[in-house]
């Protein structure tokens, strides 16, 4: 038993249930025997267990229904009318399907007991044989209770949304009774509500995984439709699945349904190459389709990921040109990684011809816009020729959501914990060397990465913000990008239950709503994708080897970047999603070896390079400075240093390229920022030059 | 043969307005308000309805007239909409008053301004006007 199959356990129970229905439906049909409803619903029940019998290889079943199946076409069919006999030999069928099935239950085999008599005799009346009722008492078979069945009930849907409403509002007025009692001193009172907040808290976990259904509910139809798709574009497709049993709540399992087979529509009809195609790039001719589902810091990780094709950055680039939805030098100033996002545009498809599978350009927009309705997010990450999966992060429930409670400007408001990357106090003494101002826009760096921080009271229109005291600053994480919020006191956390707000709050796209705390007033609820994408946080640039599109989109035309001096007076400006960090390092730890210049840098050897190397230019001396300005680029594993003269400044600037003067490699066109003529480097070729140049050292 | 309409009154800057019975679901004594950011400046916040968050309208602010000078809380008239419940804040609760269908009037073509088409009509009573407002229009901006 313990060792059943979920999907035979589901089945033995459904299968019970009809029989149970079944009783009363023969019994119902022969007194109407022209009740075409009842007949129907027999025909129904004993034609799904001959199918699922096929699935199990039960044989006995599967030969039994099948000869019912026969005779109960033949009555619906009208070839036949319903008399006692037949009703009595389809009554003995039932009974059959149900010893049956107890035996499956018991043993999980279809067990010894030999059925082949009532199939002989079922298939004799529905062919009109004449059947010599030998009327022998078949075995008396001991009644099996149903185990599986009698354990379970099925509950309407509304019912556990009703109660999972009622439990929220349990939720809430025990915080309330917590934070009211806190101050007494009643011995009795307290013990009484620590009980309240102990049952409190598993009836919540209790109600909420009567909600749970595993993933394998939404999953269980992709076969089919994989194999249906396979067909319909000449893919041969294989699919895998991993994780079926990963629970989540229904209304999320209903959420992501239409987005999970748009997703795998996308993998068959643009991702999976045809055999023949596939045979030519040495890919085995199957594709493969993987569907991955875990859990995961509170979250269900999903992912749907094929060995096609990919993303081509290039294409994707050329279709937005031709479909209008980015300008031409916008399209080229864009990293690769920018690009891929581009396909969550709306009237975005890529696929060559309109097939009636998909490239109607209704698509990646509506999965990203359906997940990220139940707040959830989505990635893509594609290598070229490899294969491109999409991965889904969603939370486990909606209903009941930890937040992080704080305040500022003497309101409380609450923070998914979901969101919520780490706290960070800075004393007031601290407070100069910790946050930079890089003109108007406040940095801080953490652990040598810069911070983009964000005033929550700004972003509020609230009063100005104090800075006397210790700051705190929440970090948070909209997409793949983190940025500090800070606030004025960061106070505790608690459980809280998104309520409704009325459309005049809801339009606010810093609120994801409001929820009643443990004092009983109302508090928003912020929402950090929100917040990101007013500030325009929402984009990260920075360039994974991966390539993960964020979530959040805004005007690409705006990019972070860090002004450098190197080669005399000249500017450049070196794009943020290149930048790890900015250091400073001595000339005395400088070491040169066959490569070229190194340092020791956190334990490992970062190789240097100048970028007026890169550029080709000559190399500024810089005199007798003890330090050198060194700019750490990484690019996936490797991390090289470019060292400039100084660095100048942080700033968000809008790309407005001109083509520069005379190509160089490394640049890719000048723009002017602060009132000054910058050479804006490309962050691709930057990288790969500063890295061969590296490597190039590297090699004698 | 006339009937007899039961409106709720109140004060807004000891104008004399009201709304029929049937639209209110409850007046309440001033609440907490929570106050919310960048929303529109007639979204005065939110309160806990018990349990129900409801959002409050100044309606001062939406007749257009000054912000309250005197140092009071406004009174909370819960009333129902398409939308859901909201809450309009007004300065002071009058009694449930009938009104005879003979003594209301529409707009009268004088009154003109912005706000005209808050008010359905007016309500003659024996020593004074009851303007009745227009919750759909009310409503409508936000």
């Amino acid at each position: 038993m313990t060792g059943m199959d979920d999907a035979l356990k589901e089945f033995l129970i459904e299968s019970h249930e009809n029989l149970d229905q079944l009783d009363r439906d023969l019994v119902a049909l022969e007194q109407d025997p022209s009740c075409r409803d009842s007949l129907a619903n027999i025909f129904r029940t004993i034609h799904t267990i001959k199918g699922t019998c096929g699935f199990f290889r039960f044989q006995q079943l599967g030969a039994l229904t099948h000869a019912g199946e026969n005779l109960l076409s033949q009555l619906r069919d009208g070839k036949r009318s319903l008399d006692e006999k037949t009703t009595s030999v389809l009554l003995s069928l039932v009974d059959a399907v149900r010893r049956l099935l107890g035996t499956i239950e018991a043993t999980g085999q279809e067990g010894t007991e030999d059925f082949s008599r009532l199939t002989t005799r079922i298939s004799a009346i529905s062919k009109g044989e004449a059947w010599i009722e030998e009327l022998e008492e078949e075995a008396e078979a001991a009644e099996t209770v149903s185990i599986v069945a009698d354990g379970t009930i099925r509950v309407e849907v509304g019912l556990l949304d009703r109660l999972m409403n009622l439990v929220g509002e349990l939720v809430l007025a025990r915080n309330q009774v917590i934070q009211h009692t806190a101050i007494q001193k009643d011995t009795t009172l307290l013990g009484a509500v620590q009980r309240l907040n102990l049952i409190t808290t598993e009836l919540q976990e209790g109600v909420m995984k009567t909600r749970m259904q595993p993933i394998a509910t939404v999953w269980n139809k992709f076969p089919r439709l994989v194999r249906d798709l396979g067909v319909a574009c000449g893919r041969s497709v294989h699919l895998t699945m991993d994780g079926r049993e990963t629970e989540l709540d229904k209304s999320i399992i209903e959420a992501i349904k239409d987005p999970l087979t748009h997703l795998i529509r996308n993998s068959i009809d643009h991702g999976l190459e045809t055999p023949e195609e596939r045979r030519k790039l040495g890919k085995p001719p199957e594709g493969r389709l993987t569907l991955r589902a875990f859990h995961e810091g509170g979250q269900v990780n999903i992912e749907v990921s094929d060995d096609g094709a990919g993303i081509d950055p290039a294409r994707i680039r050329r279709k937005a040109i031709e479909r209008g939805l980015i300008g031409r030098d916008e399209a080229v100033a864009m990293s690769d990684r920018d690009v891929l996002q581009l396909i969550f545009l709306p009237g975005f498809s890529t696929a060559a011809s309109v097939t009636n599978v998909s490239g109607r350009g209704v698509g990646m927009d509506v999965v990203k816009t359906n997940i990220e309705r139940i707040s959830g997010n989505v990635e893509v990450v594609s290598r070229v020729g490899q294969g491109a999966t999409v991965k889904l992060k969603i939370p486990l429930t909606l209903a009941i959501i930890p937040a992080l409670i704080i305040t500022c400007d003497g309101d409380h408001f609450a923070i998914p914990q979901v969101n919520l990357l780490e706290l960070v106090r800075i004393e007031a003494e601290q407070i100069s060397q910790s946050i930079e101002d890089v003109r108007g826009a406040h940095v801080h760096r953490l652990r040598g990465s810069l911070l983009p921080l964000v005033y929550l009271r700004e972003v509020l229109g609230l009063g100005p913000v104090t800075t006397q005291d210790a700051v705190h600053i929440v970090i948070l994480q909209a997409g793949d990008r983190p940025f500090g919020l800070v606030v004025d006191t960061v106070n505790d956390t608690e459980e809280i239950v998104v309520k409704p707000v009325g459309k005049q709050v809801k339009s606010i796209s810093l609120y994801a709503g409001a929820t009643i705390l443990g004092d009983g007033k109302v508090s928003l609820i912020l929402d950090v994708r929100g917040i990101a994408q007013t500030i325009g946080m929402g984009v990260d640039n920075r360039e994974h080897a991966t390539r993960e599109a964020p979530n959040a989109t805004k005007g690409p035309t705006c990019q972070t970047v860090v002004l450098v001096g190197a080669g005399g007076d000249r500017r450049f400006a070196l794009p943020l999603s290149l930048v790890a960090r900015l250091e400073e390092v001595a000339v005395r730890d400088l070491e040169e070896t066959a490569t070229g210049q190194v340092t020791i840098y956190r334990g490992d050897v970062l190789p240097l390079v100048h970028l007026t190397d890169i550029l080709g230019l000559p190399r500024t001396e810089s005199g007798n400075n003890a330090a050198l300005q060194v700019v750490v680029c990484s690019n996936g594993d490797q991390v090289v240093g470019i060292v400039v003269d100084r660095i100048i400044d942080i700033v968000e600037t809008p790309l407005e390229l001109k083509p520069p003067s005379r190509p160089m490699p490394g640049v890719r066109g000048t723009t002017i920022i602060q009132g000054r003529v910058t050479e804006v480097l490309d962050p691709v070729r930057l990288s790969e030059a500063a890295l061969s140049f590296v490597d190039e050292e590297a090699a004698p | 043969m006339s009937t007899t309409r039961l409106y709720c009154s109140f004060f807004i800057d000891k104008v004399f307005c009201g709304l029929e019975v049937d639209k209110v679901q409850e007046v309440l004594r001033p609440q907490p308000i929570t106050r919310v950011p960048l929303a529109p400046p007639i979204v005065r916040g939110l309160i806990n309805l018990r349990g129900q968050i409801v959002t409050a309208i100044d309606l001062r602010q939406r007749l257009g007239m000054s912000p309250r000078t005197e140092h009071r809380e406004s009174m909370n008239i819960v009333i129902r909409t398409e939308e859901g419940i909201v809450s309009l804040l007004v300065d002071d609760i009058g009694d449930v008053i009938p009104v005879d269908d003979a003594a209301f009037e529409n707009v009268p073509d004088t009154l003109r301004g912005a706000h005209r088409e808050l008010i359905n009509g007016v309500c003659k009573l024996n020593d004074r006007l009851l303007l009745v407002l227009n919750t759909e229009q009310v409503m409508r901006i936000l």
